[in-house]
């Protein structure tokens, strides 16, 4: 019986018990290179200012129908979608027509927020901690955890793109939402033949 | 001559062995090594039928019965379980820190926790630290090996299969425990597991049923997880965010 039940097992790993908080100050000490344009201060700044946000939409109070929309304004605001799209996208972007990205972009950003923003929603009455930044290549990796209410604390890591200040990926526990999302949009081409146009008018009503 | 129970163990441990170098795969773990996508497939969806027919169910009527507070508690005496087994990985991995931390959080729930119902150890900021033989074999130098997605079981790679199995037969619990009472263990340990199903049923709901390719994102997720867990950093993300190849602007 026990084996009947370990499909599980993924959700278990998924809020893994290991919190993970790693030590502010050595990280901070990395001192970003002069071709960077920003620092792993502001990167860590610009994710505060993020998490903030979220902290304050899922202790508003506020209905569902409101706080996704709230959610939607994070993602305009702090992440660059624009590139989140071109990145899940992938290689099948590469044929589409500027209008068609575009297109694409639009109706991902509202498939995302929805999608990410019911699961924000299960943090109710709990927060996110900024702990640390560091510089990696042309991004930042800005490292928090997420305490929620009767569950051990879990990761969730933000790239920070330098290119603008803004996050590019999210990972919750190891899981990158650039990962996931690639996997997802590349089948749910697959399932329409590759027919951008038929997805781009089905994600308006997903997520 | 060793006892027969012995016997046993060393036969399984030297099987182990000749499995693991027999199964190939990429020196670093990163990206989806998957053979046998085909067969895996075929075992998802009978996991999905499964999982749709008897655990959705029973977990809804479970967390339905059972209050809160009922849950937890068998949730926790059944994470309190399996420390012994974890502190033994710990000690094959030689991490002594974690051995000791989760020794300490055994004896602060099985005596003031009340024989493991209550977690006050994780209040008191003992939190435990997991682990597993399928990391024991990461530490000792095994690869990942392919992904399997295993019946009834789930998500997993030639590896922990492995460490999986080894983990049941070494469980110090299970050798301490009179054979006529491993039954509780076992339905104490499902019991929890139907606890899981419900309290992330919102969550498994989403990757079981609404996704495009719900196979594709559970080993994409039991993967990244996996080697999250296991302090693994890829290599393959070098690229993860440039666009055809160009570096970002």
């Amino acid at each position: 019986m026990t084996s009947m039940i370990s499909t599980v097992k993924l959700m278990n790993r998924l809020t893994s018990r290991r919190g993970f908080i790693t030590g502010t100050a050595a990280c901070l000490a990395l001192v970003a290179t002069p071709a960077l344009a920003f620092s792993t201060s502001q990167a860590k700044a610009l994710i505060g200012a993020a998490v903030k946000d979220i902290n304050a939409i899922i202790n508003s109070g506020a209905s569902e129908s409101v706080m996704l929309r709230k959610f939607e304004n994070v993602f305009t605001n702090y992440a660059d979608v624009e590139r989140i799209g071109q990145l899940v996208l992938g290689p099948d972007g590469r044929s589409a027509s500027a209008g068609q990205k575009r297109a694409f972009e639009k109706a991902f950003k509202t498939y995302i927020s929805r999608k990410y923003g019911r699961r924000f929603r299960e943090f109710i009455g709990g927060r996110v901690e900024v702990n640390s930044a560091k510089a990696v290549k042309s991004y930042y990796e800005v490292k928090t955890t997420a305490h929620l209410q009767g569950e051990s604390p879990f990761s969730v890591v933000f790239v920070v793109a330098d290119a603008n200040g803004r996050f590019i990926d999210m990972k919750i526990e190891g899981i990158s939402l650039i990962k996931a999302e690639r996997s997802e949009i590349g089948a749910m081409l697959d399932k329409r033949k590759g027919n951008l146009d038929k997805l781009i008018a089905d994600l308006k009503t997903m997520g | 001559m060793l006892p027969k129970n012995d016997r046993n163990i060393c036969f399984a441990l030297v099987s182990v062995f000749l499995l693991l170098t027999a199964c190939a795969g990429p020196d670093v773990a990163s990206g989806i090594y998957d053979p046998f996508e085909k067969e895996n497939r075929r075992t998802h969806e009978v996991n999905l039928a499964l999982d749709r027919a008897l655990l959705r169910p029973s977990s809804g009527a479970y967390g339905t019965i059972l209050p809160k507070p009922v849950r937890n508690g068998i949730g926790n005496f059944s994470s309190n379980l399996s420390m012994p087994s974890i502190v033994l990985n710990d000690l094959l991995q030689l991490q002594l820190g974690d051995a000791i931390h989760n020794t300490a959080r055994f004896l602060v729930n099985t005596t003031l926790g009340l024989g493991g119902m209550f977690d006050v150890a994780t209040k008191g900021g003992i939190a435990a630290r997991s682990s597993d033989f399928g990391e024991t074999l990461h530490v000792w130098g095994f690869k990942e090996g392919a992904f399997v997605e295993l019946p009834v079981l789930g998500p997993s790679t030639t590896r922990d299969t492995i460490g999986g199995v080894v983990n049941l037969i070494l469980d110090p619990v299970g050798q301490l425990v009179a054979s006529n009472n491993r039954g509780i263990v076992t339905a104490v340990s499902a019991a929890s597991s139907l606890g899981d199903r419900y309290q992330y049923t919102d969550t498994i709901d989403s990757i079981l049923y609404e996704s495009a390719d719900s196979y594709a994102q559970a080993r994409l997720f039991y993967l990244e997880n996996r080697r999250f867990q296991l302090g693994i950093s890829e290599g393959e993300d070098d690229d993860l965010y440039d666009i055809y190849g160009e570096t970002y602007e």
